[in-house]
């Protein structure tokens, strides 16, 4: 029997996981790939200019990394709550 | 060998694999049918999904688009990668818990209502079928450019081919041969990359080559051809055109559209728990990133290679590629102040060549004299891109009609065998109309595609992420947004791409200055999104709330434990 307590403590843990997720999502992509490109386009990181390297390869890698990031987090909160049982 | 025997060869040997795959993973029940049993791994399925995902447009259109435009490409690479983070976050692990074979069935059980059920099926038979005529003419155009067979001759040997293991093997089938086809496509496109990276800056891996310095020159290649662009007229190559706003706009509706697009979510399916979706989405991108992440280094390589042979070069010294190119129609030379020189530069008015995208991908591995199996590979990987993509819309279309629409809303009676052999008809049938698509085509490749993000960011990603994050949403509320979303879509693109209601194609120009906020028809797909969030939102909230017993169901959605093995009921 899984309280509803648990549930809503879960649930909330996974809200706050999105959120903080996905605002590192927007800032890499949108951020420092679209609204600050010209800014970021100043500094130079091996021979790129930073905001075009964040907007065709940067960001791009950031995803992936947080894909995984979220897997973990998500598999040892399962784990935390015992909802990892089928 | 000539190119054509090697590409006789490589291209004879993968149709035998995947024809072999289907006669060993023939699906026997309507479960295997739809999601390859549920118990597909989550390597073999982010394997899948990648192959799924990248299309005819990834493999062959994407790497010229962004040659050609520069920075202004960043929207493909960050829209079509970025959405996988949504899918993974917002929708993978709910719809696998929720556990049925079809994103319909998904918004016909949340909205309690098969008035949703039926539009969600309408919505995906539109983007399925605007999707699956680009793949198609992918087909044709790889067939008839490498084995100089007719086009249409070319989508009908891709008919044969997709009808045998996708009307066979269901989703089973596509499911192995996919992994297979995303095998053969990374391959394809990472070799001659890798060649042209070593030769351009003598460093193997595209990624970094791309920021690299030129051989024997003191000057990054960044550098070198934002240099040759300003010199001929271009933009600089880092700076685009676009204004920021229609950027954002692209973007975020690619990102939106492809976490929405029923061929991508049902993969999700297959596999067997929560835990085991998530990780194929992570999975699923990375192998994506790996071709997403090489393509802006091609486009790179190929842009600075392509002005350092053409420009202001002598038409009578052109090599051989040049002219093969020239008689297929994608490079196009007028001598216009006839001093016998090519003379390509921004101004249209004095500019000599017309180059097509797609000839970055296709003809850049003869462009940088690479051996000529290496060109048949880069056919063969096309061929596998378009396919793989094809095969999975196809299993959309065919369980939209066999299960949502007759299984679940004309006939619940039916029997499971039945069922499956109504699926099978309708995947053949859906072949055949895909063919006739390519065949006649609606539109080039990319353009189409790009359309049909818009349509699935404006119809299902909201009516998902509403279903799962928010209990109070209701039918009333879920169906009048996906019917706004799609309207709206519709009716922009009806009046800014196609010119409908103002005279036609040849008035599409002149209407650009009239564009909301100044945002393009591809980019529409975000505003139409949240003008479904808006209207689903106020709506819901004049109307009744949802049964007790979808609640719960959505509360059991959000907790991954209790995974039962998806069923038909």
């Amino acid at each position: 029997m899984i309280n509803q307590e648990l549930k809503t403590k879960y649930w909330n843990q996974n809200l706050k996981y999105l959120q903080i997720l996905l605002l590192i999502w927007f800032i890499v992509s949108f951020g420092a790939g679209i609204l600050f490109v010209d800014f970021l386009n100043n500094f130079n990181l091996f021979g790129f200019p930073l905001g075009f390297w964040f907007a065709q390869q940067g960001s791009i890698y950031v995803f992936v990394i947080l894909i995984f990031i979220y897997v973990r987090l998500m598999n040892n909160l399962d784990k935390k709550y015992n909802f990892d049982k089928d | 060998m000539s190119v054509q025997t090697w590409t006789y060869i490589i291209v004879g040997l993968t149709f035998a694999l995947y024809i072999a795959i289907a006669v060993w993973s023939r699906a026997s029940s309507t479960k295997e049918f739809y999601i390859a049993g549920g118990n597909v791994s989550p390597l073999a399925n982010g394997m899948a999904t990648a192959a799924d995902w990248m299309s005819a447009a990834s493999f062959i259109s994407m790497a010229g688009i962004i040659s050609f435009s520069g920075y202004d490409g960043s929207v493909y690479l960050m829209g079509w990668t970025g959405g996988y983070v949504l899918l993974a976050l917002l929708l993978a692990p709910y719809l696998r818990k929720f556990g049925k074979f079809t994103v319909s069935d998904f918004i016909g059980d949340r909205y309690y209502s098969n008035s949703a059920r039926l539009v969600a099926i309408i919505c995906a038979l539109i983007i399925s079928f605007t999707y699956i005529a680009g793949q198609m003419r992918g087909v044709g155009v790889v067939f008839s450019r490498f084995l100089e067979v007719d086009i249409n001759t070319g989508v009908i040997i891709g008919i044969v081919i997709v009808l045998f293991y996708a009307v066979l093997g269901g989703m089973k089938g596509i499911t192995y041969t996919q992994v297979a086809q995303y095998c053969i496509l990374i391959f394809a496109f990472m070799v001659p990359v890798i060649f042209i990276s070593i030769q351009i800056t003598g460093n193997p891996i595209p990624q970094l080559g791309m920021g690299d310095t030129v051989i024997n020159e003191n000057i990054y290649l960044i550098d070198k051809l934002n240099g040759l662009s300003t010199e001929l007229g271009f933009t600089e190559y880092t700076k685009g055109n676009k204004p920021m706003i229609d950027i954002f706009a692209i973007t975020l509706a690619l990102m939106v559209g492809t976490a929405g697009l029923p061929h991508v979510i049902v993969r999700f399916f297959t596999v067997k728990k929560v835990k085991d979706a998530r990780k194929s989405a992570g999975l699923a991108l990375l192998f994506i990133a790996i071709l997403y992440t090489t393509a802006p280094a091609l486009a790179i390589f190929a842009r600075t290679n392509l002005i350092e042979i053409v420009s202001n070069k002598e038409y009578a010294s052109m090599p051989n590629w040049f002219t093969k190119w020239e008689n297929t129609g994608l490079l196009h030379f007028e001598d216009k102040n006839n001093d016998g020189k090519i003379n390509y530069v921004a101004d249209k008015s004095i500019n000599e060549l017309t180059i097509d995208n797609d000839i970055i991908v296709l003809a850049n591995p003869e462009i940088s004299k690479l051996p000529n199996w290496i060109i048949a590979l880069v056919a063969a990987g096309a061929l596998a891109a378009a396919l793989s993509t094809a095969a999975g819309l196809l299993l959309v279309i065919s369980a939209s009609i066999s299960h949502d629409l007759i299984k679940k809303m004309i006939n619940p009676n039916l029997s499971e065998k039945k069922e499956l052999w109504i699926a099978r008809i309708s995947a053949a049938v859906a072949v055949i109309i895909a063919g006739y698509f390519g065949v006649n085509p609606p539109g080039f490749v990319a353009a189409v595609v790009a359309l049909a993000f818009g349509f699935a960011a404006a119809s299902f990603f909201p009516a998902i992420v509403l279903g799962v994050f928010y209990k109070r949403m209701n039918k009333e509320g879920a169906i009048a947004g996906m019917i706004t979303g799609m309207l709206l879509m519709l009716y922009y693109v009806l009046k800014f791409k196609f010119g409908v209601f103002d005279g036609g194609e040849v008035s599409v120009v002149e209407l650009k200055s009239q564009w909301w906020f100044g945002i393009s028809p591809e980019g529409f797909g975000s505003i139409a999104m949240l003008c479904n969030f808006v209207v689903a939102l106020i709506t819901s909230k004049f109307t009744k709330e949802p049964p007790i017993e979808v609640q719960e169901l959505v509360e059991n959605i959000r907790i991954p434990s209790g995974v039962k093995e998806a069923s038909v009921h």
